[in-house]
């Protein structure tokens, strides 16, 4: 049974295996150790599919998509503008599970159109063209969003309601003492299990796409596209549709993440650092292998949290030298993770989930 | 007696046809701007010859950048993503070298002394941008010859490591940075007002091109160049050492895009570590335009490039972004390679 739920594609290595199902045990539970660590949770949740789907293009089918944040935007947006007060905009619905709905569909069919002209105008040219274009449309939509006040709330974002069921101030049971924490039954906590859910069914989706003959088709262009053709395969096609389920499973985390934050922002979704972050991940984590996504996405944001505030500390033990308080400014910790990262690419190009997969079989 | 035919040493190859359509695609979009103007109310003929120069002032900066990267590519099929940190460090080395030649820099008296201070401060800046690029390309570039992901992956990481850098030496905040002082301001011919400063970058752009296209085709140096970048391994055999020549190239790139940082600084009136992503965006329209390993090509992409942003800034602002990527998706269509392909890759 968990065999076919994951597609047969098992960690393949116990401490990965082990780590794994810490990380599950822990979302699963998250809610009950209060309101802060449940929106952490969530929005690792949200990142391990945004990941995953990242995953899916770069690693299984080896192209780069700097569009990613663009189609996670593009379906929080969808959501959000939807759910606004009507009145104001005609499209404005007003909270519903109406508008969510409708509001995920146009979402998506927006980012298929989108996803299909990039790569229309990308692959069938040159494949690394496809890196280039989805940086400079991903960027154009982004001042797009930023200069349209009137309609996306500008630089603002929009702030929204959500039917009253998942709303935090629904409470549908009493409140419980654990572990001296005051957990709390509201509408948030439905959402989170609602957030939870839906990662849970994409990332199990992503793993059956990549263990599917349409994933190994993917794999074998990547390696060799040259035979891959040769054998008969539409390269083209094969690339465009990945990056198309890619885009979609993409807008699907970002309707999530709106509804779970009940806001949507330009740099809330789009920002050039998220995309950033997404790369890291999947590279830190592992690429082609999915479950990298959980490890990359878990232990980025976790760390993004206590580097910082580690950062905190240690600079103000050096806070005299000028060259090297500078370099631990809690904000330059883009800095130790880009090297980080560099050292990733160049020394475990398959990251943390290949490293240990490779010790499990023996290799070093 | 041999039938073969045999030319003579001092009788010169067959020229090949220079191919000059491309050329006019700049009036074409120019032309097709200025109706525009009238029917959305933005002014007149002359306001849009301003800004026809303007974007050809801009365009060539960034031509300025996107010719070393395009050489960089077409030399060693090396994808380099963190091409804008150069961009990013002549704007900071704008500011920085500047500082000794103040009031050179100010006097508002004497033309020539404000330009020998630019000129003395930007090429200090390329200097030290091209010892950067050396060090970025033996540590960032070299591991990864061959492999283009590896290569997006680690010149991108190594964008933002070196931006984050540039913050730790100079701060978060936007320094200023200003034209020089006699080039503050515009020239004004009737109703056609020209701010000075781009036509000065618009001059010096183009001695730049004059001075490459002489390199790259009078020279053997730019004949090796030139026969790298078609055909890397038929130069290898006949024994010339490409990496070497894609050292000096990388450095040179790098130092043209220090330059070309210093004048976009000066026209946003400001040096921040943002600068350098945001002319990537640019780079790569104007390279995919182009054609890979093109220089002639790069230029009349990025005069495009530069007009067609500048205009759609005026008459669309919001959607002024699309407007250079529907150019690019029109030049695809046409010529799926670019305007003058070169790289065989």
């Amino acid at each position: 049974m968990l065999n076919k739920l994951l597609s047969w594609d098992l960690p393949r290595s116990k401490v990965l295996a082990a780590i794994l199902l810490v990380i599950f045990l822990g979302l699963l539970l998250t809610p009950l150790a209060g309101d802060k660590a449940m929106g952490a949770g969530a929005k690792i949740c949200i990142f391990i599919i945004l990941v995953a789907s990242f995953d899916l293009l770069l690693g299984y089918t080896g192209i780069l998509s700097f569009a990613h944040t663009m189609f996670f935007g593009i379906g929080a947006y969808g959501v959000a503008m939807i759910s606004v007060e009507p009145g104001e905009h005609w499209w404005a619905l007003g909270p519903g599970w109406g508008s969510i709905f409708l509001g995920i569909i146009v979402a998506v069919v927006l980012s298929t159109l989108i996803a299909l002209f990039i790569s229309a105008f990308s692959l069938r040219v040159r494949t690394m063209y496809f890196a280039m274009i989805t940086l400079s449309v991903s960027a154009a939509v982004q001042t797009l969003a930023m200069r349209s006040t009137e309609i996306t709330g500008g630089e603002d974002g929009i702030n929204f309601t959500v039917p009253d069921l998942l709303s935090p101030l629904y409470t549908f049971a009493d409140s419980i003492e654990l572990f001296g924490q005051k957990v709390e039954f509201t509408g948030a906590f439905i959402m989170y299990y609602v957030v939870f859910i839906v990662a849970l069914v994409l990332f199990l989706f992503v793993l059956r796409i990549v263990n599917s003959p349409f994933g190994r088709v993917l794999q074998a262009i990547r390696d060799n596209e040259f035979r891959a053709a040769a054998i008969g395969y539409r390269v083209v096609l094969y690339r465009a549709a990945s990056s198309v389920l890619g885009a979609i499973i993409a807008t699907l985390a970002g309707c999530m993440y709106a509804l779970f934050l009940r806001y949507q922002g330009p740099e809330a979704t789009m920002g050039f650092g998220i995309m950033m972050d997404i790369l890291f991940m999947v590279v830190i984590g592992g690429m082609a292998t999915i479950y990298g996504a959980v490890i990359g996405a878990t232990l980025m944001l976790i760390a993004q949290n206590y580097l910082q505030d580690l950062m905190k500390i240690v600079q103000s033990d050096v806070s005299g030298i000028p060259f090297v308080s500078g370099l631990l400014h809690p904000d330059r910790w883009l800095l130790w993770m880009g090297i980080l990262f560099i050292i990733v690419v160049y020394n475990f190009p398959w990251g943390i989930v290949g490293k240990l997969r490779m010790r499990a079989l023996g290799i070093e | 007696m041999s039938t073969t035919q045999v030319i003579a040493a001092d009788e010169s190859l067959p020229k090949k046809k220079l191919d000059l359509i491309p050329v006019f695609l700049i009036p074409v979009v120019a032309l097709i701007a200025l109706p525009l103007y009238y029917a959305m109310g933005m002014g007149s003929a002359s306001d849009w010859l301003t800004a026809t120069i303007a974007g050809i002032g801009m365009g060539l900066i960034i031509f300025l950048v996107a010719s070393g990267f395009s050489l960089v590519f077409g030399l060693m099929d090396v994808l380099n993503f963190g091409h804008g940190i150069f961009v990013t460090l002549g704007a900071y080395f704008g500011v920085a070298f500047l500082a000794p030649f103040q009031t050179w820099y100010d006097d508002p008296e004497s033309i020539a002394l404000n330009l020998l201070a630019l000129f003395a401060a930007a090429g200090l800046g390329m200097l030290v941008t091209a010892v950067v690029g050396l060090i970025f390309e033996r540590i960032i570039v070299r591991p990864v010859y061959g492999n283009h992901l590896s290569q997006i992956l680690v010149t991108s990481g190594g964008m933002i490591v070196a931006g984050e850098l540039c913050v730790v030496f100079w701060g978060p905040e936007t320094l200023p940075l200003l034209p020089p002082t006699s080039l503050t301001g515009a020239l004004v011919i009737g109703t056609f007002a020209m701010e000075k400063f781009r036509l000065m970058t618009l001059i010096v752009g183009m001695i730049l091109f004059l001075v490459m296209v002489l390199l790259l085709n009078r020279t053997k140096l730019g004949l090796l160049i030139r026969a790298s970048v078609q055909d890397r391994e038929m130069v290898e055999a006949l024994g010339y050492k490409v990496k070497f020549l894609f050292i000096t190239v990388f450095a040179v790139g790098a130092a043209l895009a220090s330059l070309g940082g210093t004048f976009y600084g000066m026209f946003i009136n400001g040096a921040n570590n943002g600068i350098g992503p945001a002319m990537m965006i640019n780079i790569f329209i104007v390279i995919i335009i182009a054609g890979m390993g093109s220089v002639g090509g790069a230029l009349i992409a990025a005069i495009l490039v530069g007009i067609a942003n500048n205009y759609a800034g005026l008459l669309f602002p919001n959607f002024a972004a699309f407007t250079s990527i529907a150019v690019m998706c029109a030049v695809i269509l046409w010529r799926p390679q670019g305007l003058y392909p070169v790289a065989k890759r």
